[in-house]
Parts: C-alpha cells; structure tokens; sequence
C-alpha cells in the first residue's frame, strides 16, 4: 500500500483513456443519438404537417362539394327557367301562327266568296239576258247592250 | 468459495503462528515490481522489500488491472461508436446509448458552462472506476490462488483498493481544476478567488489558509473517499472468508462458521454492488462538480 510511480502511470492511463473516449467514442454516439433525436423530431413535424394537409385537404373537398351542389342548382334553375321560356315562346309562336292561318283562311274565303259571288252575278246578269231574251222575244244585241248589262250586273 | 485458499494458507503457515494475520497482509499486498536491495529489477517478494523499492516502483497489478479494464470499455463502447446508426440500435448500442444519455444528464444537471471535456471525462470516469470496483465482486481468493499457481506471490485484483489508482485520477481530476481555474478566471482572478474571501483583504492569510484547504481538499477526498470504501469493503470480505479458514474438521463450530462465511460473503457482496455502483457514480458526480466549480465566477 506504498505511495509509488503507480501513481503516475495511473494519472497518464486516466489522462489516455479521457482523451480516447473523448476523440473516438463520445463524439461519434452523441452524433448518432442526436441524428435520432432529429429524426424522431422530423418525423413527427412532418406528421403534424401531413395531418394539417389532410384537414386542408378536408376542408377544401367539402368546400368543392358545396360549389358543385351550388352550381349544379344554378344549372338546374336555369334550365326549367328555359325551359319555360322555350314554352313560352312556343306558345306565342304558336298563337301568331295560329292568327295567321286564320288570317289567311279568312282572306281565302273572302275571295272565295268574291268569286262565287262574281260568277253568280255573271251567270245572274246570264239569266237575265236570257230572261229578257224570252221577255223581249227577241236577241238582245249582247254588244249593243252591253253598257246596260254593265250596269246591270253592278247593280246585283 | 475461499475456503480452499484459507486451508492452504493455513497449512502453509501451520508452522508459522500468525495465521489470520498473514492471510490479510498477502490479500493486501501489492505486486510491486521495482528494483531490489541487490540492485536488480524484479518483483518484490514480501511487504518489506516492496517498501524498500521507495517511490520508483509499480504496482504491477493495479496497473494491469486497471489497463485492462479501461481499454475493456473503452474497445466495448468504441465498437459501438464505429457503428453508431441512428437509425434502430442493437443491444450493445442500446446500453452504450444508455450509458452516455446517462452520463450526459448528469453533467447537464451539475455543470452549468460549457466544455466538450466534461462529458467525456465523466463516462470514463464512471465506467472505469465502476469496473475497477467490481473485481471486488470476483470471490477473493480465486485470483490469488490462481497466482500463485502461476508464480506470482501477490495479486490484488482490484485497483480502486489501491490509493496509487484512487489518487492518480483525483490528481488528475485536480489539475484539470487548476488548469480551468487558471482558464476561466485568469491567473489574477484564481488567485483573488484563493485570497480574497471570505473576509476581504485584510484577512489575506486566514483567507488563504481557508481556501487553499478547500482546495486541497477536493482530490485528497475524491481519492480517500472511493480508497476508503473499497478498501473497507475488501477487508470485510476477508474477514468474512477467514470463518471458513479456520474450518478444523466436521464440527458443529466449524459447520457453523462455514455456513456462516457463505451467507455472510453472500450478503456483503449484494450490499457491495451498490457500494461499488455508488462509489463511482458519487466519483462521477464530484469531478464534474469540482470542475463546474472551477469554471464558475466567485462574488
């Protein structure tokens, strides 16, 4: 139990086995752990982002969603708007087409009237002719009593 | 377990009348190797001649003990820092990180400034000092025995027991005191902090006395504080081994002292892992203590 050179061979292994543990080993597992301390630290953040970016995401689709039903009503609207519009404008087209065959069959018939009734005056005046004819016994000059006919027929 | 060894010392020495007495003193003899009375180099064969070798001689077993179990650890947790991955560690990985997460907070819970040193420091104190405490744990006799098989007339297995290794590093952990003192503060400055408190100037001396003490204090506590304990330790294990030395035949004494010797070591060494545990962590705890002490600014 001598106080001896032990002493400072212990001081000098002591002094040696600081140095190694500190050059070749602390170094390199602190950095190893605190790599892991990093990484465990990303991890996490970007699962904290990714969780954001889902709720994003969430909100943006419901958001989505919400605009399509709104323009998909929009659409809806005004297509029975046109719909009716169409309806509307048949109905008006129809209505002026219908006044206008009506219009037309009226002036047909109008004419058809003015022509029957210009053949009755000429098969009239022709019966008168005749009439008269008989009446007078005699033929009546058609082209001497023409202007007399004229009148005649006016008259009818 | 030491039976066998005390039954040859017994009968080696049953002529001799001291027994008990030179069982202890061979259990705590150095190997010292140093030069002899005839002017040789050579290993000392009795406590007289290993204190006549003075102060240039070297405990041979402290010294090798203490090698191999420093580049033990230091090849165990090397292996692992050459492959440190951050990614999933193995086993070995496992502890080491433990070891150094361990370490790290101690220090960041004693030392407040900051020095690369301090951390690495107390990993190899701690874990040097652990093992080196632990040979008190191999059974007594098996090393001795297993020497003197071999030729070897002393070997003390654990270095901590011995206050050349205790003091090496308590040296040691002082000069990094002084050196970061002298760092820190300047020389000026470690000077003033050594003269100028408690009680101003003009009680420069008592002030010196005071402080130089505290001082001197730190190593010489740090160094007897860990000899002492395991020191204490060993000889109770001895003691306690010498029950089953004087076994003299199936009696219901020699029985009795027998069993008692196996619960006893039992017991003792139980309660040592702590002592052993504890040691070198309070060893730990005051380097990095005495060094945040060094590296901080008095008032």
């Amino acid at each position: 139990m001598n106080i001896n050179a032990t002493l400072l061979a212990q001081l000098i292994m002591f002094a040696l086995f600081v140095w190694f543990c500190m050059k070749f080993v602390w170094t390199p597992i602190i950095g190893a752990l605190d790599a892991r301390k990093k990484q465990i630290a990303d991890g996490l953040a970007d699962a904290e982002r990714a969780k954001q970016d889902l709720e994003l995401a969430a909100k943006r689709s419901a958001e989505i969603l919400r605009e399509a039903k709104e323009k998909a009503g929009e659409i809806v609207a005004s297509g029975e708007k046109r719909a009716s519009e169409i309806v509307e404008e048949a109905k008006t087209q129809a209505k002026v087409e219908g006044e206008r065959i009506i219009t037309g069959a009226k002036a047909e018939i109008d004419q058809e009237v003015f022509r029957a009734k210009e053949q009755l005056r000429t098969q009239v005046s022709a019966i008168a002719l005749a009439g008269a004819g008989k009446i007078l016994g005699r033929e009546i000059d058609a082209k001497a009593h023409n202007d007399l006919l004229d009148k005649l027929v006016a008259e009818i | 377990m030491s039976s066998e060894m005390a039954h040859e010392t017994g009968e080696v020495t049953h002529e001799a009348a001291h027994t008990s007495a030179e069982y202890i003193h061979h259990h705590l003899q150095n190997l010292t190797w140093g030069q002899l009375a005839d002017g040789t180099w050579g290993v000392a064969h009795s406590a007289e001649e290993a204190r006549a070798m003075g102060f240039w001689a070297l405990n041979l077993d402290t010294f090798i003990m203490s090698l191999l179990l420093g580049a033990i650890i230091m090849f165990v947790f090397r292996s692992v820092a050459k492959s440190a991955v951050s990614g999933t560690p193995g086993g070995l990985q496992n502890f080491c990180e433990w070891a150094v997460e361990f370490v790290d907070s101690s220090v960041r819970g004693s030392f407040s400034s900051k020095n690369a040193m301090v951390a690495p420091l107390a990993l190899t104190v701690f874990f040097w000092v652990f093992s080196m405490n632990l040979m008190d744990l191999i059974p007594i006799d098996w090393v001795p025995l297993l020497m003197k098989w071999l030729g070897v007339p002393f070997f003390k297995v654990v270095p901590s027991t011995d206050p050349n290794a205790t003091f090496g590093m308590a040296i040691g952990v002082f000069l990094l005191v002084l050196f970061y003192s002298v760092k820190m503060k300047g020389f000026g400055g470690f000077m003033g902090e050594l003269t100028l408190q408690p009680f101003g100037k003009w009680g420069m001396p008592v002030n010196l006395l005071l402080e130089g003490v505290n001082l001197i204090a730190k190593p010489i506590s740090l160094a007897l504080r860990l000899f002492g304990n395991m020191y204490a330790g060993e000889m109770i294990f001895i003691l306690i081994a010498l029950m089953g030395g004087a076994w003299a035949g199936f009696s219901v004494g020699g029985l009795t002292l027998f069993g008692s010797q196996i619960l006893l070591s039992l017991g003792w060494a139980i309660f040592h892992i702590l002592i052993v545990t504890l040691q070198a962590f309070i060893f730990m705890t005051l380097t990095v203590v005495y060094l945040d002490m060094a590296h901080q600014e008095h008032h």
